[in-house]
């Protein structure tokens, strides 16, 4: 019952009935093909033909706009220019594309045999006699080899082959984690009587130029001369503010960390470590943009909001005899992120 | 392979030529036989599919570019080129690099925008082609192995795009960078160690970018094309699953052959996708690094969003209160981090490689599928899907918290409870109604196909009554409804035998009949010959002959379910997809 085409030798009809019992209905077969305009009308298809010769034609023009832009218009020294370089490069390039792909679609959907073929499937499972064979082909290996019956023999090439990565393995581990020496998560370059001073440029910072609700990010003293700049301005990191006196709310313990209303805290954020930037002066809350973990200056950096459980590390501070904010030690606690033997 | 005209032209008698010495040296005669007119089914969601091989091959494409000009250094430099806000700033030899390839090299910014957006685009098509896997049943046997290959492709995109993101070393790239750091630490006993393992030392240090080139350009795609080549394979060999319609069955395959039809629209397509892509990469800015300018520790903006597909992993982050850190003997296990960032993305991605295995043992059958489910006929599936994908938006959402609550002036305090809340909740609420959705569409299918479309015609009999006229589906239309099995959940044996003795094994069995009826009680079956006849033959009394007879319907006219025969038939194209 099927106006398939059958073209070709592989593909053929099948029978339709689905493995249905009588309470099924069945498989009415192939439904009728109906044809396109263009396989009746051949001006249609003649104008189809067109379409696809027309879409090509754009895909050389596109090409030929691409080379055209790519000499007339070189990203230059300006904003504007840059954009321009891109968008006429961008713009030809899409249409040299798009007018192929459009072009061989339309071919296929327009112009070429659009008769549905049906082809059989075959079950994936090889047939029982294949399987035996197969089995007796390994059994007869696995003879040949007499491995079964050479236990020694087994254990040793087992071993040999399970031992023989760690040539590869044990370099690699060895180097890759530096020193290994986890234990700088623990320390800063903070010491007694470091300077604190502005981020980026590393001026000092006078006690009396810090107003009060004034922020001051800080790096210490002498970060650019260190080895490894980056790495130590990741842990050292400080924002400083000042609060009014009735505002500061400080442990007893912590009674001489701070200066004249001046504190100082890390800045890296005790849930994954993102820079804790974002300070608003109204209710002396720190915010974390990455995770919004919200932390009180004015109470010890305590955490009230956010997925930090931890307040961000005070850093001990007072003022040398000119009159500069200095560190009195580094911080009492590692900075930043958790980690299991943080407390070791 | 050989042309056999009387009078061969110059051209074909060289193609015979050619295919002569590759066939002797090759034997390809036999793939060409096997292959050349095989044939694919076609629908659009197949082409979900073919978007990630194309975005992939586009990646591939601008990415041999890009490395041409990239430097993968974490040397320090000073710019001095034509970005004048940039002007003096101290660098990476990276980010330098990745400006002098935006701004110096032509085309160089339009093949960075390329290969960010086509890698965007990439995981878009590989989880949307997933979701028609799944809602599909295209997982089923013989497919499990390569629903497996696809779910490592998943994540292989997700190493890909995560390691292509860095590279730049811009301020933004450095924060997800100094995450990874945190969240990596937070593993109990070994997280300080692997965090020097992936940076060499402490973050930042000097070797992250070498390494996360190596992994970029070599590592990961190495893998992604050698699994592709695997997931094509697996294709071919199984043959295309088609959805269900008249003419198609479990034992064959009904499409269009590869030579010219496939050849000609996948070719094709490629060069869309392609086109499509250029076109943002020419008018869309995306990563626009010069704007962000170097890694630094210390800075970092508001608003500063991952690429979407770890957006989730961010937003589980922001969701978990910080009180779940506990310390145990002095040590300390951050569950604040551990969870959000570990457990929370093993649980969703656990359940998604996992599925088509848990679903194959509540259904119990051996067979193989060729035939695609409709999503209504497994409500169980489908619910689940939409479960796991509004968990996963909701986190997506919630990794966007800081833009919701300034976009909508809402305080982040409250949407972020409200995720918290959602997260619970929504996953359960999205089940129920996608179930029940699914059951009323089944009802829908049953209904239609018992007594036929609304037509609006109202006829008046003799006796003064009316009636509104319907008519019957044609046998195609009915088919596709009528054809899916529905499944029964799983009967076991009695727990104990005539004798009284408890059987062995009753236990694991029983565990199974519950998961089976977790997944199959709630069902409706399609409806049977014996069914519509009955549905056909009541309310005999009435007399109204349907204008046309069709098939074994002729006559039947039934109160309020009467019946014509279809005038216009409906578009095959329409009618079954």
């Amino acid at each position: 019952m099927s106006n398939h085409d059958n073209g070709h030798e592989a593909t053929t009809d099948v029978a339709l009935r689905d493995t249905t019992g009588p309470d099924r209905f069945e498989n009415p077969g192939h439904p009728e093909h109906h044809p396109r305009l263009g396989d009746t009308d051949p001006k249609a298809n003649k104008k189809a033909e067109r379409q696809v010769v027309f879409l090509f034609t754009i895909s050389i023009l596109g090409t030929l706009a691409f080379i055209v832009a790519y000499f007339a218009f070189p990203p230059g020294e300006t904003p504007e220019t840059m954009r321009r370089s891109n968008i006429t490069l961008g713009l030809s390039m899409a249409f040299a594309l798009l007018g192929i792909g459009t072009a061989a679609v339309h071919w296929a959907k327009s112009l070429m045999n659009d008769h549905e073929k049906s082809e059989d499937r075959h079950a994936l499972r090889s047939d029982d006699a294949t399987r035996e064979t197969a089995v007796a082909v390994l059994k007869e290996g696995a003879e040949d080899s007499a491995i079964g019956r050479r236990g020694v023999l087994k254990v040793s090439m087992i071993g040999a082959l399970a031992l023989f990565p760690l040539s590869i393995v044990l370099p690699l581990i060895g180097n890759i984690g530096e020193d290994w020496d986890v234990s700088k998560f623990k320390r800063t370059m903070w010491r007694k009587g470091l300077k604190l001073t502005t981020d980026p440029d590393g001026r000092p910072i006078k006690a009396s130029d810090v107003t009060i609700g004034s922020v001051f990010h800080v790096i210490p003293e002498g970060l650019h001369e260190e080895p490894h700049p980056l790495d130590e301005k990741a842990k050292s990191v400080v924002l400083l503010v000042r609060l009014a006196p009735e505002d500061l709310k400080e442990a007893p313990n912590r009674k001489g960390w701070s200066y004249n209303g001046i504190v100082a805290y890390s800045k890296i954020c005790t849930h994954v470590g993102c820079p804790v930037a974002l300070y608003e002066q109204q209710t002396h809350h720190l915010l974390c943009p990455c995770h919004q973990s919200t932390f009180d200056v004015a109470d010890g950096a305590k955490v009230v909001f956010g997925p930090a459980k931890r307040p961000l590390p005070q850093l001990p501070i007072t003022v040398d005899d000119e009159g500069y904010l200095v560190a009195q030690s580094d911080f009492h606690e590692p900075i930043g992120p958790s980690f299991w033997e943080r407390l070791k | 392979m050989t042309t056999t005209t009387s009078t061969p032209t110059r051209t074909a008698r060289a193609a015979a030529g050619t295919a002569d010495y590759l066939d002797q040296r090759t034997g390809i005669g036999v793939a060409v036989k096997t292959f050349a007119r095989k044939i694919f089914p076609d629908h659009w969601s197949f082409l979900l599919g073919e978007i990630a091989l194309y975005s992939f091959i586009t990646i591939l494409i601008s990415g041999v570019f890009l490395t041409m000009f990239f430097v993968p250094s974490m040397n320090e430099t000073v710019y001095n080129g034509p970005w004048p806000t940039m002007q003096g700033v101290e660098m990476s030899e990276a980010f330098a690099s990745t400006l002098r390839l935006s701004f110096e090299v032509r085309g160089g910014l339009l093949m960075r925008q390329i290969h960010h957006w086509a890698a965007l685009i990439f995981m878009a098509a590989i989880v949307t082609h997933m979701m028609r896997i799944f809602f599909t049943g295209a997982f089923r046997k013989p497919r499990e192995l390569n629903w497996v290959v696809g779910f490592t492709l998943l994540i292989l995109g997700l190493a890909a795009g995560f390691s292509g993101y860095s590279l730049p070393d811009d301020v933004l790239s450095g924060n997800g960078l100094r995450i990874t750091d945190g969240v990596v630490r937070a593993i109990p006993i070994i997280g300080s160690y692997m965090s020097y393992f992936i940076f060499g030392g402490e973050f930042p240090g000097q070797d992250l970018i070498p390494r996360l080139f190596t992994v970029h350009v070599l590592l990961v795609p190495g893998l992604i094309l050698a699994l592709i080549g695997l997931h094509l394979f697996f294709v071919v060999l199984h043959k295309h699953t088609q959805f269900p319609g008249s003419g198609r069955t479990n034992s064959n395959v009904v499409g269009y052959p590869v030579f010219p039809v496939y050849t000609a629209k996948a070719g094709g397509y490629f060069f869309i996708v392609f086109g499509v892509i250029a076109l943002m990469g020419a008018t869309m800015s995306i990563n626009p690094v010069w704007n962000y300018g170097p890694f630094d520790p210390s800075p970092v903006s508001a608003g500063a969003q991952p690429d979407w597909y770890m957006l989730f992993l961010e937003g589980s982050l922001r969701l978990m209160p910080g009180a779940a850190e506990i310390v145990i003997a002095g040590f300390t296990i951050p569950l604040n981090v551990i969870i959000p960032a570990m457990i929370v993305p093993g649980v969703l991605f656990t359940l998604l490689a996992a599925y088509p295995f848990v679903e194959a043992l509540a259904t119990g059958d051996k067979r193989e599928h060729h035939i695609l489910d409709r999503p209504r006929n497994r409500p169980f599936r489908t619910a689940f899907g939409v479960s796991l994908l509004v968990a996963f938006f909701i986190l997506v959402l919630a990794g966007s918290n800081d833009l919701i609550a300034t976009h909508f002036h809402l305080s982040i305090n409250d949407i972020t409870w409200t995720f918290r809340v959602l997260l619970f909740l929504g996953p359960w609420f999205a089940f129920y109604i996608t179930k029940r959705i699914c059951l009323g569409l089944q009802r829908k299918d049953r209904e239609l196909v018992l007594h036929g479309h609304e037509t609006g015609r109202i006829v008046r009999f003799a006796s003064g009554e009316y009636i509104e006229v319907h008519k019957p589906l044609d046998a195609h239309e009915r088919w596709l409804r009528v054809q899916h099995d529905a499944i029964r959940p799983l009967e076991i044996e009695p727990a104990e035998d005539s004798r009284g003795v408890r059987r062995k094994g009753y236990r694991a069995d029983r565990i199974r009949q519950r998961l089976s009826e977790m997944f199959y009680e709630d069902r409706i079956d399609p409806v049977t010959p014996a069914e519509l006849a009955a549905a056909h033959s009541h309310g005999e009394h009435d007399v109204l002959e349907p204008a046309g007879a069709h098939g074994e319907l002729t006559g039947a006219v039934g109160g309020g379910q009467h019946f014509v025969a279809p005038t216009d038939e409906t578009h095959p194209e329409k009618r079954n997809r």
